[in-house]
């Protein structure tokens, strides 16, 4: 970076050891720092101090909350006291269960980290534009832009993400929904408002997972309810009178049943065969001339599988939203600076010392974390939830979109996509009206039924580039 | 070997940094978290090459611990799963475990080893887990060489 050039020069030029007074460290000491999730430059709000994160726009999160709250309420309140009396007392405590599990799993889906990779820092771009510019001098090898690699004897291509300035390690796909790198991507889902990704796949899985157990479990309890009333003699119709909460939760369910078990169908087959959805839509694994789809991240065996999806240790976020700054944001800042920490040898004092020193350098060149400011929204719109003590923690993050529309717009998949787009449009209109002709979701192959996937843009040159 | 940095806080106090050097992620084995254990030519003069690639080694060995799929991790995967997650905003997860050791690991190669070379790791969760920094350093003054110092006279002045 010229700049930081220029500043070493101006530092080296600087006979030694006077410890220049920097303008702006005063302003701001350790404790007076800010944190990272100020700068956040993904399209995020912060909420609680960095501990949630949501989505600019909300998206159809409540609908799915409200759908699944109301849906519920009236099963206790209209179906329960009928069955514990007629069927039994375990009814409600097995409605209890997966609900609080759909509940639990669903904020936790919403407001968890996806996996998201932080950007790069302006030395290690630099640093990758030089090795691109000097591979680009052979006519021959893959175009500068992107690096092979053989992963199980099969050539993966890794792609530049030109927002995020680095090489996307495989099976990562940039959101321009959230304007972020996420690792194992798998959609942007506008039900859960938010990416799912590596992080956040499992509680996903066991969100749709419980949900179509609760959805099921439901429609056959209002079922058995209005076929019991019904058999007193006095009909369906008075019993629907009688009932006027299990009427709503009939249609209601009868309509979500067969997308969920689908979309739960689905993703079962994914873990199986250790897929992403992302991946599954594009085809990324399947031969060109026909041959047998050869994932090079499958273990061939459907329980190792599933172990390695749903059992891998939780990895860490590695956004650090609750991290402090380093305290040198501004260019016009010396290494020297550091001398004014006390001069004790205590590890916080080495870390901000280091920290000091990248962020020197970070902050010499226009750095994309201070350019963009990212909107705050309104504080403790939700209550937070049971806070960890470590940084890398995974709190609530919830980014909603805006459906697939304009993420589609933006994408850069040919007619394909386009037709794959209006399919999941439609798909979409026809779920939240309830419509009557939802078609078999089981045979729609690689497209995800229901969930109004979003097929992220996975080239770097989409509308997100500066 | 002599040498002008004794410990991270002299380094810092008197050096410039000069320039980073970046070790890629090893991608062959798949999304599995491992460092190139390609030596940098930059580091050349500075640091033999087998203690980089004994540091990068162990600090891959450390990350396939933490990522290995085994009885144990289907054991803590069902138990989270039939807690609907909860368990993993109670307790430390095997990751964050082993973070915190891969983490005093590199505090104690950097004192030991790197520093007194006027080199520095920083820890590549710092860094996304995208590549593994190394910071070169210069003494900027304190032995009363030119501030305008280059590698060479630095590594004369060793």
């Amino acid at each position: 970076m010229k700049s930081c050039d220029s500043q070493q020069t101006d530092l080296q030029a600087v006979p030694t050891p006077a410890p220049i007074p920097p303008p702006h460290a005063a302003s701001r000491g350790p404790r007076g720092a800010r944190r990272k999730w100020e700068v956040f430059p993904g399209k995020n709000r912060f909420y609680c101090g960095g501990r949630i994160m949501a989505a600019q726009q909300s998206g159809v999160l409540p609908l799915t909350l409200g759908l699944i709250l109301v849906t519920t309420g009236l099963f206790f309140i209209f179906d329960c006291p009928f069955l514990v009396k007629h069927l039994s007392s375990c009814v409600p405590a097995v409605g209890a269960v997966l609900f609080v599990f759909v509940f639990i799993t669903l904020l936790q889906t919403s407001f968890s980290d996806p996996g998201i990779l932080p950007r790069a820092t302006p030395e290690e771009a630099a640093d990758v534009e030089r090795q691109i510019d000097s591979s680009g001098d052979s006519s021959y090898g893959p175009p500068p832009r992107t690096r092979e690699v053989v992963i199980n004897q099969q050539v993966v291509k890794l792609k530049y993400c030109f927002t995020c300035k680095m090489f996307r390690p495989p099976r990562t796909s940039h959101c321009s929904l959230c304007d972020n790198c996420v690792e194992r991507f798998d959609h942007h889902c506008p039900w859960v408002g938010n990416c799912v990704g590596k992080r956040n796949y499992r509680f996903f899985y066991t969100f749709i997972v419980s949900l179509s157990f609760l959805t099921s479990f439901i429609f056959s309890c209002v079922s058995t309810h209005l076929a019991m009333r019904a058999q007193d003699g006095r009909g369906l119709v008075s019993a629907l009178q009688e009932s006027p909460g299990s009427a709503v939760e009939l249609v209601i369910c009868f309509f979500s049943v067969w997308s969920i078990l689908g979309l739960s169908g689905f993703h079962t087959y994914l873990v199986a065969s250790n897929l992403t959805t992302n991946e599954d839509i594009k085809g990324s694994w399947s031969g060109k001339s026909g041959d047998v789809a050869s994932n090079p991240f499958s273990h061939r065996n459907v329980f190792v599988n599933c172990g390695s999806v749903l059992c891998t240790p939780l990895p860490p976020s590695l956004i650090d939203r609750r991290g402090f700054l380093p305290e040198e944001e501004e260019p016009a800042q010396t290494c020297c600076t550091d001398v004014q920490l006390p001069a004790s040898a205590n590890n916080t004092q080495r870390k901000v010392c280091s920290q000091g020193r990248k962020g020197l350098l970070e902050s010499a060149a226009p750095s994309p974390l201070q350019s963009t400011s990212c909107p705050q929204g309104e504080p403790q719109t939700v209550p937070p939830g049971p806070r960890r003590p470590s940084p890398a923690d995974s709190e609530p993050t919830r980014q909603a979109s805006n459906g697939c529309r304009a993420q589609h717009s933006a994408g850069s998949q040919g007619n394909a996509s386009s037709a794959r787009h209006s399919h999941h449009k439609s798909r979409m209109k026809k779920h939240k009206e309830a419509a009557l002709s939802i078609s078999n979701p089981t045979s729609h192959g690689p497209v995800a039924p229901t969930c109004p996937d979003s097929v992220p843009t996975s080239r770097g040159t989409s509308s997100t580039q500066a | 070997m002599a040498t002008e940095f004794h410990n991270l806080q002299e380094m810092q106090h008197c050096a410039s940094l000069v320039t980073k050097v970046f070790i890629q992620r090893d991608y062959s084995e798949g999304t599995v978290c491992r460092f190139q254990t390609k030596f940098p030519s930059e580091l050349n003069i500075r640091i033999e090459r087998t203690l980089l690639e004994e540091t990068v080694k162990t600090l891959n060995s450390y990350y396939m611990e933490a990522e290995k799929i085994g009885g144990q991790s289907y054991m803590e995967g069902c138990l989270a799963c039939a807690t609907a997650y909860i368990v993993f905003l109670c307790m430390e997860t095997r990751y964050e475990k082993v973070l915190k050791k891969i983490s005093g690991y590199i505090q104690e190669q950097n004192e030991k080893i790197y520093a007194p070379r006027g080199l520095l790791l920083t820890d590549p969760v710092e860094r996304g887990m995208r590549v593994l920094e190394v910071s070169i350093f210069e003494d900027q003054g304190s032995a009363g060489s030119s501030p305008s110092s280059t590698l060479s006279s630095d590594s004369s002045a060793r």
